[in-house]
């Protein structure tokens, strides 16, 4: 422990370096992409390990002591400068986004070589920027430095996405629309709280917020706000943008940006509704619940139904994180102690379970080299350890204890109950109920199914994968994914699990903390 | 669509009319934007940061977070616009030269291109003769537009101007001699390799004094603990520290406008363009 | 409150609607996605307006602080805000241009690789093409 002794203004800074670390690697490995292709992966794994660490290290410290550290950018103090806060909620999201960044990035080496082969140095760049407005969006206490880092994300985002089959362009195009109308409604939201109050600091803005509860302006800053997070979170009626920009991106893009961005962005809903408009102002005054309440039911019901009716695995997957996100907007504005524990408890366990789907659709697009649900023929005889990783991830997503999925729908179903919403309670069900039908479709597929018959199915596509994969299929052996994608997915499904058997510790550790004491 | 979109943009429009009835009046002086945080800000700027411009010293010194991630934004977009367009130039085959004794123009497919000879000019696709006027025209301006950027740079402490505006209008400087002779021309003078290492330098000379400020003193970009490495006090360490990120600003953001531009004239070949 | 006087106090604010009415007008109805850029332009350009009126204060001037240049010391108390429009709102404008040129890059690099895809700019004639390859 003589690191964490010695060296205390390394401690004390860590609020910053865990942002500007991946800002400054993204700078050496575009620098050095221009020399050497091989150099920025090592610089960028390197550098995701460390802020890894350092969010580890943060999580520590936050919990050690018990409160808030806030961190003054410039030396200046809350309103006039701008404050990074990171308290229990913050940390555990940076852990959450370092943990997920790193994991996915060293799972999909292989895919990295074969799509971005000549832009190496950009692509390291982009995904260690990606990182970093993420993880600057969650330690944030400024409003406005809020929507900057959104848009670091949202266009290092735009470009790792777009660069997948023919069609993404297009697909990319639309969510930059969307995305933008979002991002710029979020920063509408933010003039109107600032020509209502006069500041851009959270805290300073919530210290203000009694006094003008019936201010009008605050109202129309409230829905303005709401509306574009709700945009750029993929819910129900303004969801269009999500399924294509995410199906047709290349996977190492689809494993950073699925798992992290609508989870991220429900987190930015969480501390504006909690930290910036006050549980009373939200709750309260406002009486919202009801309406998002009926709004990510909406969003389940719809999710579910839609992932029933695809043909290809990841559309599929992609309409399930819809559903998903559905889970948490809900039960966040049911208002009660459980249900918001539930909701942020499955922000933790959505993006993991969701990481190891899109690494399982690593895998098999790399054992067959196409997407749909047919391909898995026989798969369990063929890839043994990666359908048991995948089984365990189903479970979670189907809600199946010990896996971590079952605990959070635990509290969401029982948050329910306590505030009354039956028909959220009927919604979960449901589809926990339909993710059992799909995934014990391609359980069905993956299992029975003679696998002789892949040969004859896959032959009138003539993409290079599939003649890999014909040949796979004559020998009939095992052959497993190499080790470099095998082990960090094994490791994510047995996280699944851990994350569920520790749900307890994590409730009562860090979330307990992170929900302010005026909600019961 | 369109009537569906004309019906809800008439609501949200009026909606947002109706709204605007509680704002303060325009220019009210008491309004809560006018008294709550920035008179600190206009009162403090010259014992804080000795800077008399205050959106230099908000920008680059109270919120210089923001900026820093200002200049991160267009490193993303610079960037962004590589990885999604660019192609090797080794892929383009087909040409055109101007055969300069006969001005016959000849079109060369495959790499048998007239290399390194005296007669033949590469010329674009696209190209249009005489353009002797505009090319002089702006040869001519081209010092002036950049000598008056490094004025809107270097005097942004004092009048307005600053890293960000000074940076544009060289970008534009250069991207106006691409334009009146040709993107060849152009990038012959600031290669692309140069532009996307000056955009990584750029925003190199901003987070890493603010990792320097870290490293000698306590908080990111807080400049005062520049003041031994500079040999002033604590406040002018401050404004000395705006200059010194104004500058990263510039680069980088004259950098990129020049990559983008680039990328986007030629679709990603860099080959031939506006 | 006469007509006159209300509209001063207001047309700002009027005018950053309808400009970002129009933006995202469109944003939603056109067809050909140069023009939807065209739209999404349009539409932060309204923020920015908006913003900008937040900070005119009525009998201000530009936020520089008058005889500053001797670094500060002894003209403290000359300064008074009221004599000064806000700044913040400029400086959050800036970065919010910055933001919308860098969006608008990425959006016209989307743009031409659609292009390059499937060699028109028209939505419906794009989504006939992809009708087609099924």
């Amino acid at each position: 422990m003589t690191f964490f002794d010695g060296d205390s203004s390394l401690i004390s800074n860590l609020p910053a370096i865990v942002v500007t670390l991946p800002l400054f690697a993204s700078l050496i490995a575009g620098f050095l992409g221009w020399k050497n292709r091989k150099a920025p992966y090592p610089i960028a794994a390197v550098a995701l390990f460390l802020t890894f660490i350092s969010s580890v290290v943060l999580m520590i410290q936050v919990m050690s002591t018990g409160v808030a550290i806030e961190y003054r950018m410039a030396g200046w103090a809350a309103p006039v400068g701008i404050v990074y806060v990171i308290d229990h909620l913050s940390a555990l999201v940076i852990l959450l986004i370092t943990s997920i960044a790193f994991v996915n990035f060293i799972a999909n080496k292989s895919n990295i070589d074969t799509v971005f082969r000549n832009k190496a140095g950009a692509f390291n760049s982009l995904y260690l920027l990606f990182t970093a407005g993420l993880l600057g969006m969650t330690a944030t206490g400024d409003a406005f430095n809020l929507y900057v880092l959104m848009e670091i994300a949202s266009l290092s985002g735009y470009a790792l996405i777009g660069l997948g089959s023919n069609r993404a362009p297009l697909s990319t195009l639309n969510y930059l629309f969307l995305g933008t109308i979002g991002a710029t409604f979020y920063l509408l939201g933010v003039g109107y709280i600032y020509i209502a109050t006069g500041s851009l600091n959270m805290a300073d803005i919530a210290s203000i917020m009694p006094k003008i509860l019936d201010s009008s302006m605050i109202l129309f800053a409230f829905i303005i706000c709401m509306v574009g997070l709700l945009i750029k979170m993929a819910i129900f009626p303004l969801h269009g943008w999500l399924p294509n920009a995410y199906s047709e991106s290349a996977n190492v893009a689809a494993g950073l940006i699925a798992p992290l961005t609508t989870k991220v962005t429900i987190y930015i809903m969480i501390r504006i509704c909690l930290t910036l408009f006050t549980p009373q102002y939200t709750f309260d005054y406002l009486n919202t619940s009801d309406l998002m309440v009926w709004l990510a039911i909406g969003t389940i019901i719809f999710g579910s139904l839609s992932a029933l009716a695809q043909k290809d695995y990841k559309r599929m997957l992609t309409y399930i994180i819809i559903a998903e996100v559905g889970y948490m907007v809900g039960g966040f504005f049911l208002g009660n102690r459980i249900g918001v524990s539930g909701a942020i408890l499955h922000i933790v366990n959505d993006a993991a379970m969701t990481l190891a789907l899109f690494m399982a659709a690593g895998i098999f697009m790399w054992k067959t080299g196409e997407e749909s649900q047919e391909s898995l023929k026989g798969m369990f005889a063929k890839m043994p350890f990666t359908m048991a990783g995948f089984t365990v991830a189903a479970l979670s997503v189907v809600g199946v204890p010990p896996t971590c999925g079952f605990f959070s729908k635990w509290y969401l179903i029982s948050g329910g109950i306590a505030a009354g919403q039956y028909f959220f309670v009927a919604a979960l069900i449901f589809s926990s109920l339909v993710n059992a039908i799909l995934f014990f479709r391609i359980f069905e597929i993956a299992h029975f199914e003679p696998f002789k018959d892949h040969h004859h199915h896959s032959s009138n596509h003539s993409n290079k994968g599939e003649e890999a994969s014909a040949h796979d299929t004559h020998e009939q052996t095992i052959k497993e994914a190499p080790l470099g994608m095998l082990i960090p997915f094994m490791a994510v499904s047995i996280l699944l699990v851990v994350l569920g058997l520790y749900s307890g510790q994590i409730v009562n550790n860090i979330i307990n903390f992170a929900i302010p004491s005026s909600i019961l | 669509m369109k009537i569906l979109g004309t019906i809800t943009i008439l609501l949200c429009g009026g909606l947002l009319i109706f709204f605007t009835s509680d704002f303060p009046d325009f220019g009210d002086p008491k309004s809560p934007a006018s008294i709550h945080l920035s008179p600190y800000f206009i009162e403090h700027t010259l014992e804080d940061t000795a800077v008399p411009n205050i959106v230099t010293s908000v920008l680059a010194d109270y919120r210089s977070y923001d900026t820093m991630f200002e200049t991160t934004v267009i490193l993303t977009a610079g960037l962004a616009c590589f990885l999604l367009l660019r192609i090797p130039t080794k892929e383009v085959t087909r040409r055109y030269y101007l055969h300069e004794p006969t001005g016959v123009t000849l079109r060369f497919d495959g790499d048998r291109y007239p290399k390194g000879s005296n007669v033949f000019k590469r010329i674009d696709s696209n190209w249009v003769p005489y353009d002797i006027i505009i090319n002089f025209t702006c040869r001519l301006l081209i010092h002036f537009i950049q000598i008056f950027a490094l004025y809107v740079v270097a005097h942004g402490h004092y009048s307005p101007g600053g890293g960000f505006q000074g940076g544009v209008v060289i970008g534009a400087s250069i991207i106006l001699f691409a334009i009146s002779s040709n993107l060849r021309a152009s990038i012959k003078r600031l290669g692309e390799k140069a532009a996307a290492i000056f955009t990584a330098t750029g925003v190199f000379i901003y987070a890493g004094t603010g990792a320097l400020c870290m490293v000698i003193g306590e908080h990111f970009l807080n400049y005062s603990f520049l003041a031994p490495l500079l040999g002033t006090d604590r406040i002018m360490a401050r404004s000395h520290g705006i200059f010194i990120v104004e500058i990263g600003v510039a680069v980088a953001v004259m950098a990129v406008m020049i990559w983008i531009y680039y990328n986007l004239s030629s679709a990603g070949k860099q080959d031939e363009g506006l | 409150m006469d007509i006159v006087s209300l509209i001063a106090a207001k047309a700002n604010y009027w005018t950053y609607v309808i400009l970002l009415m129009v933006g995202l007008y469109a944003m939603v109805a056109k067809n050909n996605l140069v023009k939807k850029i065209v739209g999404m332009v349009i539409f932060q350009t309204a923020v920015i307006l908006f913003y900008v009126s937040i900070g005119y204060k009525k009998g201000g001037t530009l936020p520089i602080i008058m005889h500053g240049h001797d670094h500060g010391h002894g003209v403290d108390s000359f300064i008074k805000a009221a004599d000064y429009i806000n700044p913040l709102p400029h400086v959050l404008m800036l970065t919010a241009i910055v933001v919308g040129v860098a969006t608008l890059g990425v959006a016209l690099a989307l743009a031409i690789k659609v292009y390059q895809e499937y060699g028109t700019l028209e939505e419906d004639e794009i989504r006939k093409q992809i009708e087609l390859k099924g």
